[in-house]
């Protein structure tokens, strides 16, 4: 599979790919020749360029393996993409209003978020340890210094540190289960490296490789035991980043999960599936509890995206098509409702600054009767009540966790969503039952957009998009198996 | 569009398209209110109609489901299929019933966030008719559950002065039991390859599988009854809701469990109903009597009536695992005649709450002689409760005691001390309350009750009255479903078929 490199056709599958880097770096030199102030014009631009490479997405489906087999695009690939470069492109919208009080009205700003927006589409895409390792070190190199982009902010540049030592270590462990599973297979393309797992026997050396791998990649997304960075990180840096964090490189990182031991790994189900058990029950167990205790918005949102991700594993436990189905639903999903979370988020601001913690919400259904509703419904949907779209994401991860007779997982799930529940309900119950205290600034336009969107297919996803999502996603998960 | 052969869609999402309409509705001034509580009122009255025209059509020689909708909606797995049989055919126009009461209760009673107000209503509207309209066990689940945002904002924000600890005790006792639910529904999705209730009814589960998916079903429907001991959320919902909720709670939402455990526990689990059904008596008999004396010493009204809904819902459990075909009928009927009479009982306790905000039976007394028309219109619903005959809580409490009685004559003898006890708390409750001198001041220029009033709680006299001498209707509608029911119940535990006599 030598690809041609000089005949630009046979890059179709990577056009996207392309398409963003070439952007990318000229909006760098755009943005370092232009005056100062003109970072605003340079994020709208870069939100022009993910919608484009979206189009390229929709319209090309020219699928493929190029790069020496270092490269796959795929209907899976495709889905997760899309969902990526979707969450890249409304978490930078988000950030226009509060650009200036966050210190993040800086062109580098969105030039870090779409090179990091273009390695997680190289995770995505990667059908090879080394350019798996490439796209996840473009990501997270970009994502360090994102996180610490408020310079003076001392919580910020700890967020900022933390977060880099804590993804260095994880990149460390992973790279040298990579390292491992080359050693004892021989291969580094995925697909390769199962047919040597299923043709040889299955020695130690390769287990070890592969959790290795497993724990580099649950530390990117966050999954209990591998989560302490994040309640940490998620506070500390300045919202619409938390924002950016909380959505695309979960995707990114859950699809290279999926991608791994969906491919490479299927014939040794056993092995890596009592680590995602164990993963998945721990993250969403010690999440219902740990938020019930926090009264920081960001850090409750932290700890609800690690009970998600635990969620999100309970579908991978299963180690069926329908179970990667079920992931990929959930995902985007909880991409809808996470990007909706904190359009309202940031759209809450008093005299005092932007929203930090639950107590400043009192009373908001009668200040700002729509974002509260929004929130709301978000918050019903994060505890997944039917007919919201919350509910048929556990609906289809559960679903195929039960197929394969994974019974306590299941009951372990749900009665860990129960628990849950306890603390989205605060908020609702901050905000609908208690007396309004503050007052609060008028929602930027956009973030009015914005939480329109995310509300209207969380509550009609039912009518909507249920029914496409669920079958593009039964497409994806198919093309790895 | 043929109105019959979508009518259950209709019914069930024309509430919804009211609550749509609300939003549009601008600005919070009076003139605004007024016209969302009569568009509120025109939705829910049009649902009336049309449920009552359901009511017509609907064929009771036919055991089977009617007005069948079936079409595939997410993936291969949830259909979006309707349709009711003898089993659920009533509860659709209960509902309906019910709702035009609320709204107009609420006219002079809620004035804060009345937009809100009704919005939930009917939105709640949306999903109770669709759980019992629905066939598809997916879609059951999504409205059964979605029940619990409306109920949850409604007595949070319109509750009393504990709303936050009630709204939250009924969400997780609700939440926790239902989840357990929906794992046994993905299991029988599993076993059965179908979420088709119709498709569901006729699969064979294995005993040993069909007890684990009964303990699931029952952790929610148990609550949603509630039985005891899974009713301590019941009386404190009750209390801090709005006169609105606690209409709705008492009347249609703990019905969803009786409607459950007929539907899902008896028609599909039957060996495993079989196995419980001593359980299930042994907890029924604890409900009637315990929860009877309980009623006995509670100070406050709201609650007494909330544990004598405890104890009524017992005879309807007792009723339904009887397993025959009296049994599954009195409890229907028990569960109609209890939504028609604790929903007024409560609309009652909202007329005297309106007036004099509060509920200890301690601040009231000698009513009678400023209210007479009041004193008469609770007095029906007072006997009513106890089950006196000539009303219809008479029909349902001596058609499940008829039942059980062939199937276990030591149930039947304790439920009869239900009988008794709940005579007790209830006419204790209406000497205390509406007769003895009228001796507190601030009684004294109390009002009888209004037209708007009159309007709500003499329709419902007219139906408990009616049923109580003339049950045909409800019979009628419910015998050959129940009928099939009780055989298919029959034919897989192996016993002899009972003495099918229905009684009318």
């Amino acid at each position: 599979m030598i690809s041609d490199i000089s005949s630009f056709a046979s890059l179709a599958p990577a056009y996207p790919e392309l398409m963003l880097a070439i952007g990318a770096v000229v909006l760098l030199l755009l943005g370092v020749f232009m005056k100062k102030g003109s970072a605003g014009a340079i994020a709208s631009l870069a939100v022009i360029l993910l919608v484009i490479v979206v189009g390229g997405m929709v319209f090309s489906d020219t699928t493929g393996v190029i790069f020496n087999g270092g490269f796959i695009n795929d209907a899976f690939a495709r889905y997760m993409k899309l969902l990526v470069v979707g969450a890249s492109a409304f978490t930078l919208i988000l950030s226009f209003s509060s650009a200036k009080a966050h210190a993040l009205d800086k062109f580098e700003y969105s030039v870090l978020v779409l090179l990091a927006t273009l390695g997680m589409m190289l995770m995505v895409s990667a059908n090879d340890l080394m350019s798996l390792y490439i796209g996840l070190e473009l990501q997270s190199l970009a994502l360090y210094v994102v996180a610490a982009m408020k310079r003076d902010s001392a919580q910020a540049t700890e967020a900022g540190l933390k977060y880099f030592v804590l993804g260095a270590l994880s990149s460390g462990m992973l790279l040298y289960g990579a390292s491992l599973v080359y050693g004892f297979t021989g291969h580094t393309q995925l697909d390769l490296i199962l047919t040597a797992v299923v043709e040889g026997e299955r020695s130690i050396g390769l287990i070890f490789g592969m959790v290795f791998l497993l724990v580099g990649i649950a530390f990117k997304i966050s999954a209990v035991p591998f989560h302490m960075w994040t309640p940490d990180v998620y506070e500390g840096a300045p919202t619409p980043v938390t924002a950016f964090f909380a959505a695309a490189p979960k995707v990114a990182a859950m699809a290279l999960l999926l991608r791994v031991v969906s491919v490479s790994f299927h014939g040794i189900i056993s092995d890596w599936q009592q680590i995602v058990i164990f993963l998945s029950i721990a993250s969403m167990v010690l999440a219902a509890f740990a938020a019930i205790g926090q009264n920081n918005l960001k850090r409750l949102l932290a700890y609800s995206s690690i009970g998600h991700v635990g969620f999100a594993l309970v579908g991978l436990s299963s180690g069926t098509q329908g179970g990667v189905e079920g992931v990929a639903i959930y995902m985007a999903i909880y991409v809808t409702m996470t990007v909706g979370i904190f359009a309202a988020v940031l759209s809450l601001k008093t005299e005092s600054g932007y929203v930090e913690t639950i107590s400043e919400l009192a009373g908001l259904s009668k200040k700002r009767p729509f974002v509260a509703a929004i929130m709301a419904v978000l918050m019903f949907s994060l505890i997944g009540l039917p007919p919201l779209a919350g509910f048929f994401a556990k609906w289809h991860v559960f679903l195929a966790a039960i197929e394969q007779n994974l019974f306590i997982l299941a009951v372990i799930g749900v009665l860990a969503s129960a628990v849950s529940a306890f603390y989205y309900l605060r908020i609702v119950k901050v905000m609908y039952f208690d007396e309004p205290v503050a007052e609060f600034a008028a929602v930027p336009r956009e973030l009015t957009l914005v939480l329109a969107i995310s509300g209207f297919l969380v509550v009609t996803y039912f009518v909507t998009v249920g029914s496409p999502l669920a079958a593009a996603a039964r497409v994806a998960a198919g093309s790895l198996f | 569009m043929n109105l019959s052969a979508n009518l259950l869609t209709v019914i069930t999402f024309l509430p919804t398209v009211g609550a749509l309409l609300l939003l549009f509705v601008p600005g919070r001034s009076e003139a605004s209110t007024n016209l969302v509580r009569w568009i509120a009122l025109v939705v829910t009255l049009l649902t009336l109609v049309l449920s009552l025209y359901l009511w017509a059509q609907f064929d009771p020689k036919n055991a089977g489901f009617q007005f069948v909708e079936d079409f595939d909606w997410i993936g291969t797995s949830i259909g979006y299929r309707m349709g009711v049989d003898g089993i659920s055919v009533l509860f659709i126009p209960l509902t309906t019933l019910l709702m035009p009461a609320v709204v107009i209760s609420a006219w002079g009673s809620v004035t804060t966030r009345v937009k809100e107000y009704m919005i939930v209503f009917l939105v709640l509207e949306t999903f109770m008719i669709g759980a019992f309209a629905t066939l598809d066990l997916a879609i059951f689940y999504v409205f059964f559950e979605g029940t619990l945002i409306p109920m949850f904002l409604i007595i949070g924000i319109w509750g009393g002065s504990r709303r936050i600890q009630a709204t939250y005790k009924f969400f997780f006792y609700s939440f926790t039991g239902t989840v357990l639910m929906l794992l046994a529904i993905m299991f029988m999705f599993w076993q059965a390859g179908t979420l088709d209730i119709q498709e569901l009814l006729k699969f064979k589960f294995a005993p040993e599988v069909q007890t684990w998916l009964w303990l699931g079903f029952f952790a929610s429907f148990a609550v949603k009854m509630p039985m005891w001991p899974f009713h301590r959320w019941l009386p404190e919902a009750h209390v801090e809701a709005p006169t609105g909720g606690s209409v709705i709670l008492a009347a249609i939402l703990l019905k969803l469990g009786g409607y459950g455990f007929i539907r899902f526990s008896i028609a599909m689990f039957p060996d495993a109903s079989q196995m419980f059904a001593p359980f299930v008596f042994t907890l029924s008999i604890a409900a009637i009597i315990f929860t009877s004396l309980i009623a006995l010493v509670q100070t406050d009204i709201k609650k007494l009536i909330a544990y004598s809904s405890v104890a009524h819902m017992g005879f309807v459990t007792m009723g339904i695992f009887a397993g025959n075909v009296m049994g599954i009928q009195g409890a229907l009927f028990q569960m109609i005649s209890h939504g028609i009479v604790s929903g007024a009982l409560f609309l009652c306790v909202g007329v005297v709450y309106d007036r004099m905000h509060t509920r200890e039976i301690e601040a009231y007394g000698g009513l009678v002689s400023r209210m007479p028309a009041y004193a008469v219109i609770f007095m029906v619903f007072t006997m009513a409760n106890v089950g006196l005959p000539g009303t219809s809580g008479f029909v349902g409490e001596f058609l499940t005691m008829l039942a059980v009685f062939q199937v276990n004559t030591w149930v039947a003898f304790f439920a009869a001390f239900g009988v008794i006890l709940s005579a007790c708390y209830a006419l204790w409750l209406y000497r205390r309350v509406v007769f003895g001198a009228l001796t507190k001041e601030n009684l004294k220029a109390i009002l009888d009750i209004d037209r708007r009033e009159a309007i709500v709680l003499v329709p419902l006299l007219v139906l408990t009255i009616l049923f109580g001498f003339y049950p045909a209707p409800i019979l009628d509608a419910t015998a050959a479903s129940v009928q099939l029911v009780a055989d298919n119940f029959a034919n897989a535990v192996g016993a002899v078929a009972p003495v099918a006599a229905a009684a009318h």
